[in-house]
């Protein structure tokens, strides 16, 4: 059994905002019979058209399904359209007091029906992903990669930057992509090392004197952007225990705990940080 | 909330003569069975026993009857003996239908050289015996079908496959976990040489099964070490639940044609009634012969887990073959294979009986589901249409 929140319970069982509005002035529809899940959202502004004065749903699918539909309706009267696609999928799931991994994606779906009713109300370009069956296929919708659940990699990069996923695993919790034939999880694993390694660029600069501060915010940012990516990758983490001087600490988690191979990882590691911060650095590894 | 439980096919009460029957085993009577003193050998009696009401009611001989901890275990012993009694055979022939206890271990032998079949089903869950006669070849080692399917009660043909597999030479083993106490079964005049049950489908404990082997069959043991079993599953015997599940036995055969009226007639008034009252509701494998106990029916545009939770909310105990129960992303393997359409396979539900089960519980469902469905479809974005008419 789930162990679902009594929050998630409560929106399950007494769902709010049910239905359709004959008059909608945006409708958002994704999912279908064929995924296990489909929301359809339905929005009603003011005479202004500027603030939601109405949101409903209709959902096909699990408790989760229709407790986050029910929590995302709630959330977003009374904001701007510009305010309501700030609302992020773990918005939706905070609202609800959390909900399991493994249902993780019924909060996505609602942050994209969200998405999906307000690009279509301003007649822009409509972020697709793929699933359901009545998408306009935009410019930025990329290539399919989960071809089970019709899954681009402009989706799943978002959903994997906005909620920092590292493992392909997580990605199937979130999305479902990998989730049927699991054909494409090494495709996953490359777009969660290409979102991570993206971000590392920025972070690569060396500057030519380095203050104790600076040099330690350095060792932090080549960690976090450049290193742990990469153990994330193959299921494993590491963290950063202390700096004193040029030794620097750390402390293997995960996969790579107890690993054989951790002592090539704390060398790769310590090489990462000798060429993007500075040559004297010493890694240790330490049990914490 | 007292609960309705009809969930009998995951699995069941201990019926209260099965424990009283067990419960000395453990405080007072916690003997060795293997000891040679009196004090193992008055348990090594009552394991004998309970061999005895085993065999008694799959009409074998005490002999053939090996205690494992489990039905996975049984099916894994089973296949994996064959294919170490018979070393230069390399196919495996099985459904795609099976409890993962078979398939799981089946795909895995793929990695490992082996070549396995898996037969299809037709939209009623039945085998096509001609794709079965052209798969079978003198490489085929073993052939496991499943006696009756544990998501939609259909029967497989066992006999009739048993008959077939001889012909080529293989070994034929029956996972049988959902079918024993159900349905009559006599191995003295059938063809399967490994059978497989577990206890705690027919009212004994969780962590006991048996593996039913046909005298003369080659056998090499999954487990090894001691002599116990006549050195065919090494490890000090579960006495107490041997011990319950030889009573469990015996209270299977009283109860066995109970099971063939009543709980099949509770079975069938639920699901007539269920038919008469929710639209676009269906039977999945309705067209084939069934056990007496299961019911799987679909209910077009809602979702599977939904129905549970809320019928949980009503004390009602089901199951279902939705992805969202399990956590995986796809619905049931068997439903799939099956051919049944996605509109169905997510909102499918199961219920299972036992002899438990009262006339009243059955009078709860009919009355709470009909609404819970209702509500459900209320909340759809499909067949909203539809269900105007």
């Amino acid at each position: 059994m789930w162990d679902y929140t009594d929050k998630v319970k409560e929106h399950f069982l007494n769902p709010r905002n049910v239905g359709a509005i004959a008059d909608a002035d945006a409708v958002g529809e994704v999912g279908s019979l064929a995924c296990g899940d489909a929301l359809k959202l339905f929005i009603k502004l003011d005479d202004a058209k500027e603030r939601i004065v109405e949101a409903t749903f209709q959902t096909f699918g699990c408790g989760s399904a229709i407790a986050s539909s029910s929590a995302l309706t709630e959330m977003i009267k009374g904001k701007t359209l510009d305010e309501a696609l700030e609302v992020t999928n773990k918005e939706i799931a905070d609202f609800l007091g959390g909900l399991p991994e493994e249902k993780m994606h019924c909060s996505v779906m609602g942050q994209e029906a969200l998405e999906v009713a307000i690009a279509k109300y301003r007649g822009g370009p409509v972020p697709t992903h793929g699933h359901g069956h009545d998408h306009v296929h935009g410019e930025q919708e990329g290539e399919v990669v989960c071809k089970c659940f019709g899954l681009t990699d402009g989706f799943l990069k978002k959903v994997i930057e906005q909620n920092r996923l590292h493992t392909a695993e997580q990605v199937t919790h979130f999305t479902k992509a990998g989730g049927a034939c699991g054909g494409c999880i090494p495709k996953i694993k490359e777009i969660i090392a290409e979102v991570f390694g993206e971000k590392a660029v920025v972070a690569t600069k060396k500057p030519e004197k380095l203050t104790n501060l600076r040099k330690m915010q350095l060792i932090q940012e080549v960690l976090e952007n450049e290193v742990r990516p990469q153990l994330w990758a193959d299921g494993g983490d590491l963290e950063l225990v202390d700096i004193a001087g040029s030794v620097v600490q750390i402390a293997f988690r995960k996969a790579c705990a107890g690993c054989h191979s951790s002592g090539h990882t704390a060398k790769f590691v310590e090489q990462k940080l000798r060429d993007m911060v500075s040559s004297d650095i010493v890694v240790e590894e330490v049990e914490g | 909330m007292k609960e309705i439980y009809l969930d009998n096919n995951a699995t069941t009460k201990v019926d209260e003569a099965v424990f009283e029957e067990m419960r000395p085993y453990y405080c007072e009577l916690y003997g060795n069975p293997s000891s040679m003193h009196f004090f193992g050998g008055q348990v090594q009696k009552k394991v004998d026993e309970a061999r005895n009401r085993v065999a008694a009611l799959l009409g074998a001989e005490p002999s053939e009857i090996i205690f494992t901890a489990c039905g996975t275990e049984s099916d894994n012993s089973a296949i994996r003996s064959a294919l170490e009694a018979f070393p230069d055979r390399r196919h495996v022939i099985t459904t795609r239908v099976e409890h993962p206890a078979v398939l799981t271990l089946c795909r895995s032998l793929t990695k490992k050289g082996y070549r396995v079949t898996e037969l299809g089903v037709d939209g009623a869950g039945r085998l096509d015996l001609e794709e079965l006669k052209r798969a079978l070849d003198d490489d085929t080692a073993i052939v496991s079908v499943m006696w009756a399917n544990n998501e939609t009660g259909v029967l497989f043909p066992i006999e009739e496959i048993a008959a077939l597999v001889k012909e080529r030479g293989a070994l034929f083993h029956t996972d049988a976990v959902q079918a024993v106490g159900k349905i009559p079964i006599n191995m003295a005049a059938s063809g399967v040489d490994m059978l497989s049950l577990s206890g705690h489908k027919l009212h004994a404990p969780k962590g006991i099964g048996i593996l039913y082997l046909r005298k003369g069959t080659p056998f090499r043991p999954f487990l090894v070490g001691g002599h116990q079993e006549r050195s065919r599953r090494a490890g000090t015997e579960n006495t107490a639940a041997i011990i319950a599940l030889g009573k469990a036995c015996q209270l299977a055969g009283e109860w066995l044609e109970d099971e063939n009226s009543r709980v099949l007639a509770m079975r069938d008034r639920l699901e007539r009634e269920l038919l008469t009252i929710i639209p676009y509701a269906r039977i999945n494998g309705g067209g084939a012969e069934r056990l007496p106990n299961t019911l799987s029916i679909a209910f077009e545009f809602v979702e599977g887990e939904a129905i549970l939770l809320l019928l949980s909310e009503k004390g009602i105990c089901a199951s279902s073959g939705s992805a969202c129960t399990s956590g995986s992303l796809e619905p049931s393997h068997v439903l799939r294979a099956m051919g049944v359409p996605f509109t169905c396979a997510h909102g499918s539900i199961r219920f299972s009986l036992s002899r438990f089960t009262t006339d009243e519980e059955i009078d709860v469902v009919i009355r709470e589901l009909p609404p819970i469905i209702l509500r459900l479809r209320q909340i759809s974005p499909f067949g909203q249409e539809l269900l105007k008419k």
